[in-house]
């Protein structure tokens, strides 16, 4: 009997199906246990699941609660607000434990890199979703939506969150769990017009068939997209592309036989089309588009081309919505160019004990369900690896190693969230969406997050089996 | 709304669907795999990644397809909502549309 004490940092998705994956490990096998503590940087759980998916996807979002039922295993302990790299060393972390899991994710962004990008009212959509998804540190970041025309670069379905976000009905934002500093943003309707651009044509765009239909099921709303845009491509280029490009472009052949009706807001589809300059006075006044062709590559990647031709429009917001990027974790080695953390089926370069799943292992693609299958690949190489370590060098499997573990963290992060405490918040802010018919009201503050938390919680529950 | 499973898994069942899951709501019949339409969270993860393109979301099915809605649903009638397919593990039981299918196994 092996017992592994494994670390996971990073509470989202890809971090908690590894908790998962590990725990149906333990349960299927007699020759090993597993305990889990997931460290996680904010005082609450479920990373993009809270604050990256759209506030009117609830259906979605319901994901979390599989991973209630992980945290509610006795084997599993939950420790917010504690940071590696600035709490804790990624180095203590690989002693103290069996193994380390990071499933930090992709924190940042791409650049456009273009001239104008750092002015005021040029914002990045991780940035813009961590705002109206009440992530604590955009708190401040108050984009200015006073402006009649917004523009979103990028085509994935980050990009159709933020344009469909720019344009829902705020009654109907009112019944999400919206940020409450963003439903007052909206609340005046002054985006009348959302240009989203990409770079490339309809059959390289990279959002799915769901949330493209769901553009034009918006309450006063019209999709506009012109017809020549569409022009010349046929049925079979459309199938030879994917059955997903052939499902969006039966959907975009519709939004382009669809006449604008008058007073409607609108969301306007331009492919074939860069950013080339954002131009202000201080803020952003206006944006300069490229227009493109796409040309075939030599190894038959469809690329998009400049075709010189250049129009300037005034614009007020600029959101660039072209990937999210990873950031590195003091003490782990960085790929610069990916954005990820190199690995060998999970296991972190030059590592013995250290683990990666999620977008820090394999870039910012895919969609929730994706990271199970990468989580579990890499847990079988972990389990693979513990298999061959000798038990004198496993951490010390008695009781009291657990304690010490979480009096260790404790020590560093006299501020750690407890389970309890997350519940005490979790509780707090579903009481307080109650009354309006909403799911929570996220609570949005770092401090107010911890003043509720510690309100009824005394520390002492942080210990395993107890905080429950 | 949700995702839908339609004939293309009939006797081939790769289940690589089934990995991608986050809620476990694709289950096992005998001759091919069902989505849970209530327990279905929309995420799709499951469409891309089927290896022989049978899965699709409930407006996007093929009209060859269309009773698939349906057939899935009915996979469940006698289930009901199990809350994660790996308990159940596979079941006999596959609605008549599908038991009376030509077996597509011989014919490849």
């Amino acid at each position: 009997m092996h017992q592994y004490c494994v670390a996971i940092v990073g509470s989202g998705p890809s971090g908690f199906f590894a908790a998962a994956s590990l725990l149906k490990a333990a349960d299927a096998s007699e020759q090993i246990e597993v305990v889990v503590d997931m460290l996680e940087m904010l005082p609450t759980p479920w990373g993009l699941v809270r604050s990256g998916v759209a506030p009117d996807h609830p259906k979605i979002k319901s994901v979390s609660q599989q991973f209630e039922k992980t945290a509610a295993d006795p084997r599993f302990r939950f420790f917010g607000n504690i940071t590696v790299g600035e709490h804790i060393e990624a180095g203590e972390l690989a002693e103290r434990y069996d193994a380390v899991i990071y499933a930090v994710g992709a924190q940042s962004d791409r650049l456009l890199n273009i001239p104008g990008e750092q002015l005021p009212g040029s914002v990045a959509a991780v940035d813009f979703v961590g705002w109206y998804n009440a992530h604590p540190h955009f708190e401040q970041m108050s984009p200015d939506l006073s402006g009649a025309r917004a523009v979103v670069v990028g085509n994935g379905n980050v990009a159709v969150d933020v344009a469909r976000m720019l344009v829902t009905r705020p009654d109907a934002l009112a019944l999400t769990d919206i940020a409450d500093h963003a439903l007052e943003s909206l609340r005046p309707c002054s985006v009348e017009e959302v240009l989203l651009i990409g770079r490339r044509g309809p059959l390289q765009s990279a959002f799915t068939t769901l949330e493209l239909r769901e553009l034009g099921e918006l309450e006063g709303v019209d999709v506009v997209v012109d017809p020549a845009q569409l022009e010349g491509i046929s049925d079979d280029d459309a199938a030879a592309a994917g059955k997903i490009a052939k499902q969006n472009m039966k959907v975009l052949r519709d939004y382009a036989s669809r006449a604008a009706r008058p007073g409607h807001r609108r969301i306007i589809l331009r492919f074939f089309t860069s950013p080339i300059e954002i131009k202000g006075d201080g803020k952003v006044e206006s944006i300069v588009l490229g227009r493109n062709e796409v040309v075939s590559d030599d190894s038959g990647r469809m690329m998009a081309k400049d075709t010189g031709s250049r129009e300037e429009m005034p614009a007020h917001l600029v959101v660039r919505s072209v990937g999210y990027r990873g950031v590195p974790t003091p003490g782990l080695p960085f790929d610069e160019t990916g954005g990820t953390i190199p690995n060998t089926a999970g296991r972190v370069a030059g590592s013995r004990n250290q683990y990666v799943v999620g977008w820090i292992k394999r870039g910012p693609t895919g969609v929730i369900g994706t990271n199970k299958k990468d989580s579990q690949d890499t847990v079988d190489t972990l389990l693979n690896d513990l298999a061959g370590t000798r038990d004198s060098e496993l951490a010390d499997p008695s009781g009291d190693h657990a304690d010490e573990l979480a009096e260790w963290l404790a020590s560093r992060r006299p501020k750690l969230v407890s389970a309890a405490q997350w519940r005490a918040i979790d509780r707090f802010e579903r009481e307080a969406g109650e009354p309006h018919g909403r799911p929570r009201v996220k609570v949005t503050s770092l401090s107010e997050l911890l003043r509720i938390g510690t309100a009824d919680v005394s520390p002492a529950q942080v210990r395993r089996g107890s905080s429950r | 709304m949700t995702y839908v499973i339609a004939e293309s898994c009939v006797d081939i069942k790769d289940k690589a669907c089934v990995e991608e899951c986050p809620v476990d709501c694709i289950y096992e019949g005998a001759r091919m795999l069902y989505i849970h339409p209530d327990e279905c969270v929309d995420c799709g993860a499951c469409e891309p990644v089927c290896p022989v393109e049978s899965i699709y979301h409930e407006d996007d099915l093929p009209g060859e397809f269309s009773e698939y809605t349906q057939i899935n649903a009915d996979f469940f009638t006698d289930l009901g909502s199990p809350g994660g397919a790996a308990k159940i593990g596979m079941t006999e039981n596959d609605p008549a549309a599908v038991k009376g299918l030509e077996s597509r196994a011989e014919a490849t």
